[in-house]
């Protein structure tokens, strides 16, 4: 009952701020620091390991700008050579022309597609290749009068006569019957697999585009890239150096990637690298949630002990609240009573005197009455009778003080030798009438023999009232039988008071000798009277306890040292 | 002769005055006193005084501090406390302390004049015997 009152209260305003602050302020000191550490961390290994992973996409795209510009420079170096070494008289021929074409391939593979020789005005002297383009005529195509106005050229991607993805290296020589240039077809997915190898993560993929947006290779991811200068990926109005930029944006699906950029062969085409940063920083990330994880669980965790530990520390302290205001309510009718009794006991003892002199007025009244004028008075008779009245009231005035009196007396806890069946009797005399309200049967088996014991008078009688007063009110509405009985065991005293009252549910009889543990309704029970018991037994060296059975009664058993 | 020879020691005048015609129509010889001071006066005027009836709460010196001082100066005078139910602890110290009886206000006439008698009875014996003590010590020094 106590423990569902606590329960009750600490659901007032009062201690649920109480709760609700402890939790917040234990909260706060234990996660606020951690919660500034694991961040303070967390950022800068996130910084350090972002350098990391920019240093390492930059190095990778470098490499690879630097091999596919060799790649390029070699295939140039190639036919430079070839149409250097030979010059058109010879290469022209389209015999030896197919030679040096066999030859190219078999020393470089797959890589040269075809070779042609083109005279100033477009004409395709001599082919040697898989596809029949003898006497093409190019004077209109782009490429060409880019090419045969330099040194050497190598053009973008384009589709051509053809209408396959190819592009040309070329190189110009000036002879005196004319200017003419050597052509090569490189073959497009020789070329591609140099990018299409760059390849990190599940989403890191590479790309080439020529200035005006095309792509020059075939990414793995079908997308169309912006118009303008190398697609935007690469900020055109900065001065074009040899390194490498990287930045980070959102890229079309609006995801945030890695952009890193490398311009190659003379700034004409921009090699791109790109790859989602939840890809690139997946280890980053796994150990955020790692982290994330952890902090959640050890934040729920602190949060919900700190939770229930304060509401229990709240529910112990509403509990002391509550057993401190009921002290205090003991405290002060214990006052009360104390006072009431002393001012009892102040007017008992002066009444006492007036009643006295009274008396003896009335007595000597009397004793003047025996002289002889009085003798012959009519009203002789009446006169004695009033007198004697005087003297019956008056002895029941004393009687009425001294029963004040005693009522006032102050308890006598002096410690004396006792006969436990005295007290008994005595007791069980007084619980009798109150027992006849009740409908119960009082029983008394005494041992005879047993021997005094050394206690106070007062605290042994209050024990046996208690446990009789707590059975009679057990009974109270059905009666019953209340057997009490002394006897000798082991050479102690054993006194056992047993009812077959309702019994004490199982739940409660671990805490009934505990203070203001009640089952008795809010003012009808102090819930003491059990530990006073338990107190006083225990103080004169002895032991109770209890045993019962629901519907069946209950058993208080004392042992006391004899 | 009186039949005894009696202190009435109390603060309440109109009871000690009232006593006093009561006990004296009882040929007793009543002497009064209203404090405890008064008591021990009257006491050392007055060596035939046998017994004394002291109340125990008195203001200033009070019954147990009077019966004290009364067993000093006067050891073989007897004296009956008379008590409130209040004091009852306190009458029995006195007795503790030498008192013959103690009896509880207010009192039966018959029960403080039996009581009386036997504390004078007992007050004489003793008396008698230190006479007789007295003798012997006189005629074994003769002897």
């Amino acid at each position: 009952m106590i423990m569902r009152n606590s329960l009750k209260l600490v659901h007032s305003p009062f201690y649920r701020s109480l709760t609700r602050n402890m939790v917040v302020t234990i909260n706060l000191i234990s996660l606020l620091p951690f919660l500034i550490v694991t961040g303070v961390i967390l950022y800068q290994f996130q910084a350090s390991y972002r350098e990391k992973v920019y240093a390492h996409l930059a190095e990778v795209v470098r490499k690879h700008k630097q091999n596919i510009d060799t790649f390029l420079k070699e295939k140039l170096a190639d036919i430079r050579f070839l149409s250097g070494t030979f010059g058109m008289e010879i290469l022209g021929n389209e015999a030896i022309l197919q030679q040096h074409f066999v030859q190219l391939q078999r020393d470089f593979g797959p890589v040269f597609v075809d070779l042609g020789v083109i005279d100033e005005h477009g004409r395709q002297l001599a082919y040697s290749g898989p596809f029949k383009l003898e006497r093409a005529h190019y004077h209109e195509a782009d490429w060409f009068k880019k090419a045969i106005a330099s040194d050497h050229f190598i053009s973008d991607v384009f589709l051509g006569l053809r209408g396959l993805p190819h592009f040309i290296v070329a190189v110009t020589r000036q002879e005196p019957t004319g200017r003419w240039l050597l052509r090569a077809t490189i073959d497009f997915m020789a070329f591609n697999r140099l990018v299409e190898n760059i390849r990190i993560g599940e989403t890191g993929f590479a790309f080439i585009l020529n200035k005006n947006g095309e792509f020059q290779t075939q990414p793995i991811y079908d997308f169309a890239p912006q118009k303008g200068c190398y697609g935007a990926y690469f900020d055109c109005s900065l001065p074009h150096g040899e390194g490498v930029n990287i930045e980070e944006r959102k890229d079309d699906e609006g995801k945030k990637s890695i952009y890193v950029t490398a311009l190659l062969k003379d700034n004409d085409w921009l090699l791109v690298y790109r790859q989602q940063a939840t890809d690139a920083y997946r280890d980053l990330y796994h150990t955020f949630w790692i982290v994330g994880g952890i902090f959640a669980v050890a934040g729920m965790t602190i949060f919900a002990l700190t939770w229930t530990l304060s509401l229990r520390m709240v529910s112990r302290i509403a509990l002391a609240d509550k057993e401190k205001e009921m002290l205090n309510q003991q405290v002060i009718e214990t006052g009360k009573l104390a006072s009431v009794g002393e001012l009892a006991a102040g007017i008992a003892h002066e009444i006492n005197n007036p009643v006295a002199i009274m008396v003896e007025e009335a007595g000597w009244i009397e004793d003047l009455l025996d002289d002889e004028p009085f003798q012959q008075s009519s009203n002789l008779e009446e006169f004695k009778r009033a007198l004697k009245q005087i003297n019956t009231q008056g002895k029941r005035c004393k009687e009425i003080t001294h029963k004040l009196l005693s009522f006032a007396r102050k308890t006598d806890s002096r410690i004396q030798n006792l006969q436990v069946n005295h007290l008994i009797s005595d007791v069980i005399s007084l619980s009798a009438q109150r027992a006849k309200y009740s409908n119960v049967v009082l029983e008394s088996n005494l041992d005879e023999t047993l021997p005094l014991i050394e206690a106070s008078q007062t605290e042994v009688q209050q024990v046996l009232l208690n446990l009789i007063n707590n059975a009679l009110d057990a009974m109270e509405r059905q009666g019953g039988v209340l057997a009490v009985s002394s006897r000798q065991v082991d050479g102690r005293i054993e006194l056992e008071i047993r009812d077959n009252g309702p019994g004490i549910p199982r739940s409660n009889l671990g805490r009934i000798f505990d203070p203001f543990f009640t089952t008795k309704g809010v003012g009808k029970g102090t819930g003491l009277g059990l530990s006073i018991c338990y107190g006083i037994i225990k103080k004169m060296g002895g032991e109770i306890d209890v045993k019962s059975v629901v519907d069946h009664g209950t058993t208080f058993t004392i042992r006391l040292p004899a | 002769m009186a039949l005894v020879n009696l202190l009435l020691v109390d603060d309440e005048v109109p009871f000690v005055a009232t006593m006093t015609k009561r006990l004296t129509k009882r040929d007793l010889k009543v002497t009064s006193a209203y404090s405890g001071d008064e008591a021990l006066n009257k006491l050392q005027e007055e060596p035939a005084l046998e017994v004394v009836i002291l109340d125990v709460k008195m203001p200033g010196m009070d019954g147990i501090e009077t019966l004290k001082m009364i067993k000093q100066q006067a050891p073989l005078v007897e004296v009956i406390m008379l008590t409130g139910h209040a004091t009852v602890e306190s009458a029995i110290d006195g007795m503790k302390l030498g008192a013959f009886d103690y009896l509880m206000k207010p009192c039966d006439l018959d029960h403080l004049l039996t009581k009386v008698n036997e504390a004078a009875r007992k007050k004489r014996q003793h008396e008698e015997k230190i006479v007789a003590a007295r003798i012997r010590e006189i005629t074994a020094r003769h002897a």
